[in-house]
């Protein structure tokens, strides 16, 4: 998913197209340029400025805002730790200690082949099958430290 | 209409998808196929049946036999026995007690025959995707009474009457809400749907949504008819994706219906309504916050007044109310306010779905009338605590609830005794809590997520959750002082009265009840630097008794840090020095000769 800085302007142009004449886009079009380039790039946010002609600074701020968006690039799958409640008094915290040696990372770092980006999450609601993780979209409950490698293998 | 002798629901949840139920159902697909059953007995995915724990669930109708765990590898003997020859397989029923070794029905499994269904009562029960089900399950029936023969004046007094209080949390009156907002005067008015449920150990939400979505639709049509408005946004959080396919597809199907669009069942009532997907931020979850988050703002609370009813989304008049909430409009609009009110105590009417998790027996998702006491809650519907440990305490309400002990597991439940005792109803998280689990843990866990969580702007919150949180990490670490736990108490007091949100205002309530009935542990983590229930790694010890040590060598061979010696056959030492209290060899010691204190 390498785009050169050019393609990016593109898609991002693309991207915000069908929201130049509506309201309360801005979310949707950072969700849509994260979801098709990996990440949000500076030039799509330069991009989205001069399109939608909102401030640079405040694109800045709601990318930064919320937890979802992330300004440098990303794994090709994203390991969702959860650490909710429910999730955390059934021993998740040895969940994620066992995907961090695993993968060499911290909490939200991304490993160096790209392969793997590590998120604690604060709840994915699936506190019945307590300790959770999801890969990309795919939810593993019922977890314990040795099950996480075989699940992680299965990931290219 | 093909009409099936037998029907196979398969759980289409979150939890039993994770279990396997996809291949479930393509395995019974293939096995009812080949032995030309397939036009006899249909299989339907649907939403969550609530006893996650035991996924993926199948029952089978019309007899409603249930069974639970069901594998791929189960369904070739679940055709030929019980679809093929009658015979109901009970090595995959529920085992129930020692009177009743398995439980053959639905119904009579303790977990389901205290519950009353109302919010999720189509849950587990209709393919979620098929608008038919639903409308055969008298879906869209209140819609249709209220606009062919009720004043909107008429359906806000009949929610005035019914008595429903907001399920998101603050437990306002719903029809009182409503009638703010019908009496704001203005040209476009919205309806919103908060499906932006952040609370640590709550998904009632997302299980209605993914398994019943076209009431939550409904019930925003009813409320938008009441209050003139024509327009309405379901705010879900972004790590809901199976809940925002089915309510999109849910939307498509109820537009080609002509149940959304222009004029209505004939009538001159419009309205159409969209999907926002949330970014990840738990303050969304506050109504102001939420809506400058739709109009693609940072989402901060702001003051209230002006309040949403008069100036709200883009400044115009709106209603905020939460999933379940919108869940019961539709039913309380069929079987009316009377019903309704007639159950639930004095001022907490109705029924209330509740997230059971933590360490009990039955994890999932209950809805059970007000009033019922946590005892039943837990112990009758939850089957006890897990492994038959001790109960400890039971966190109610999420990260702006409280913790409340065994004295109180008789209170009856309702908006007043949950306040009254310092913890609230918040959207109905239950975590259940073992004598394993240290309090001054779970409320520095809690204090983690709110000071991550908050957004910023008021400085009580901000600062004030940091300094707290600092507190309890060193006191979980062996270096807290006496006078830690009044400065604790006050800053706890000065983040509730300072800051803006709900988020801020009730940060404290986890740290603030488990100082007031868990105290002793605080102290003993100060004053004999122990954590009694050896959760807290820095002040517990590992220790191999040896006497009851077999050496069969499994805690050396698994110790991460190499730091248990010892010969085959003969009692293994640990080096404390070297121990990370991982708790690894406590788990593999195959006798328990492991004790940690």
């Amino acid at each position: 998913m390498a785009f050169s800085v050019e393609e990016v302007r593109e898609k991002t142009r693309e991207i915000v197209q069908p929201w130049k004449t509506g309201k309360g886009g801005l979310i949707p079009i950072l969700q849509k340029v994260q979801e098709t380039v990996g990440y949000l790039p500076e030039e799509s946010l330069v991009t989205i400025s001069r399109e939608m002609k909102i401030p640079l600074s405040e694109i800045y701020g709601v990318a930064t805002f919320y937890a979802q968006f992330h300004l440098t690039p990303r794994g090709r799958h994203i390991v969702r730790v959860c650490r909710g409640t429910a999730c955390h008094v059934r021993g998740s915290l040895k969940i994620i200690d066992s995907v961090k040696k695993m993968l060499h990372v911290e909490e939200n770092g991304t490993t160096e082949d790209l392969r793997f980006t590590l998120e604690p999450v604060a709840c994915l609601g699936a506190c019945g099958l307590a300790p959770v993780m999801m890969v990309d979209s795919q939810t593993f409950g019922r977890l314990t430290p040795d099950k996480v490698k075989g699940i992680l293998d299965t990931f290219e | 209409m093909q009409i099936y002798r037998s029907h196979i629901l398969v759980c289409g949840g979150t939890g039993c998808v994770s279990g396997g139920s996809k291949d479930v159902i393509d395995e019974f697909q293939k096995e009812l196929e080949r032995r030309k059953l397939d036009k006899e007995v249909l299989v339907v995915h649907t939403g969550c049946h609530g006893m996650c724990e035991l996924g993926p669930i199948v029952v089978v109708y019309p007899e409603g036999t249930f069974y639970c765990r069901v594998q791929k590898t189960d369904v070739a003997e679940l055709v030929e026995e019980h679809i093929y020859k009658g015979r109901p397989v009970s090595r995959l029923m529920y085992a129930g007690s020692e009177e009743m070794p398995v439980v053959p029905h639905y119904k009579e499994i303790p977990f389901y025959s205290k519950q009353e269904r109302i919010a999720l009562a189509n849950c587990g029960y209709i393919n979620p995707d098929n608008i038919d089900e639903y409308i055969a399950r008298r879906g869209y029936e209140g819609l249709g009474k209220v606009l062919s023969g009720m004043t909107p004046a008429q359906v806000i007094d009949e929610m005035k009457a019914s008595g429903l209080r907001g399920r998101g949390g603050a437990g306002f009156p719903t029809g009182l809400k409503w009638s703010f907002c019908a009496a704001s005067k203005g040209d476009k008015k919205y309806v919103i749907c908060n499906a932006d449920e952040g609370d640590p150990g709550a998904f009632m939400d997302r299980s209605i949504l993914e398994g019943d979505p076209h009431c939550v639709i409904e019930g925003m049509m009813i409320g938008a008819y009441a209050m003139g408005a024509d327009e309405g946004y379901i705010y879900c959080r972004a790590e809901y994706p199976l809940a925002i396919q089915r309510l999109k597809t849910a939307i498509a199907q109820a537009e080609e219906y002509g149940l959304l669009g222009q004029n209505i069942m004939g009538t001159d009532f419009s309205f159409t309504v969209h999907i926002k997907e949330g970014a990840g931020a738990f303050v969304c979850g506050e109504e102001t916050a939420l809506m400058a988050s739709i109009e693609g703002r940072r989402g901060m609370p702001r003051p209230r007044p002006p309040f949403p009813a008069n100036s709200g989304l883009w400044e115009k008049p709106s209603n905020i109310n939460n999933v379940e909430t919108w869940a019961n409009v539709p039913r309380i609009m069929v079987n009316g306010a009377e019903w309704y009110s007639s159950m639930g105590t004095d001022k907490s009417k109705g029924t209330k779905v509740f997230a059971l998790t933590g360490k009990v027996k039955h994890t999932g998702l209950v809805e059970v009338p007000m009033g019922i006491t946590l005892r039943e809650i837990i112990f009758d519907i939850g089957g006890g605590i897990l492994d038959d440990k001790k109960f400890k305490a039971v966190q109610i309400g999420g990260p702006s609830g409280g913790c409340l002990t065994e004295d109180h597991l008789d209170a009856k439940v309702s908006y007043e005794s949950l306040t009254a005792l310092g913890a609230i109803m918040g959207s109905g998280g239950l975590v259940v809590m073992d004598e394993t689990t240290c309090m001054v843990d779970v409320a520095k866990f809690f204090l983690t997520f709110v000071q991550k969580e908050s957004c910023g702007k008021c400085p009580f919150c901000r600062i004030g959750t940091k300094r707290m949180l600092e507190i309890l990490e060193r006191i979980t670490a062996g270096e807290g002082k006496m006078e830690d736990l009044d400065t604790l108490e006050q800053l706890a007091l000065m983040v509730r009265t300072g800051s803006l949100c709900g988020l801020g205002q009730t940060a404290p309530n986890p740290v603030l009840t488990t100082l007031k009935y868990f105290r002793d542990e605080y102290v003993a983590h100060i004053k004999d630097k122990k954590c009694p229930a050896g959760a807290c790694t820095a002040l517990v010890k590992y220790s191999i008794d040896p006497a009851v040590c077999i050496g069969c060598t499994k805690c050396a061979r698994n110790c991460p840090a190499s730091c248990i010696a010892g010969e085959v056959k003969k009692p293994h030492v640990i080096d404390s020095e070297k121990c990370i209290r991982c708790g690894n060899c406590k788990e593999v010691c195959p006798v328990g000769a492991v004790s940690v204190e």
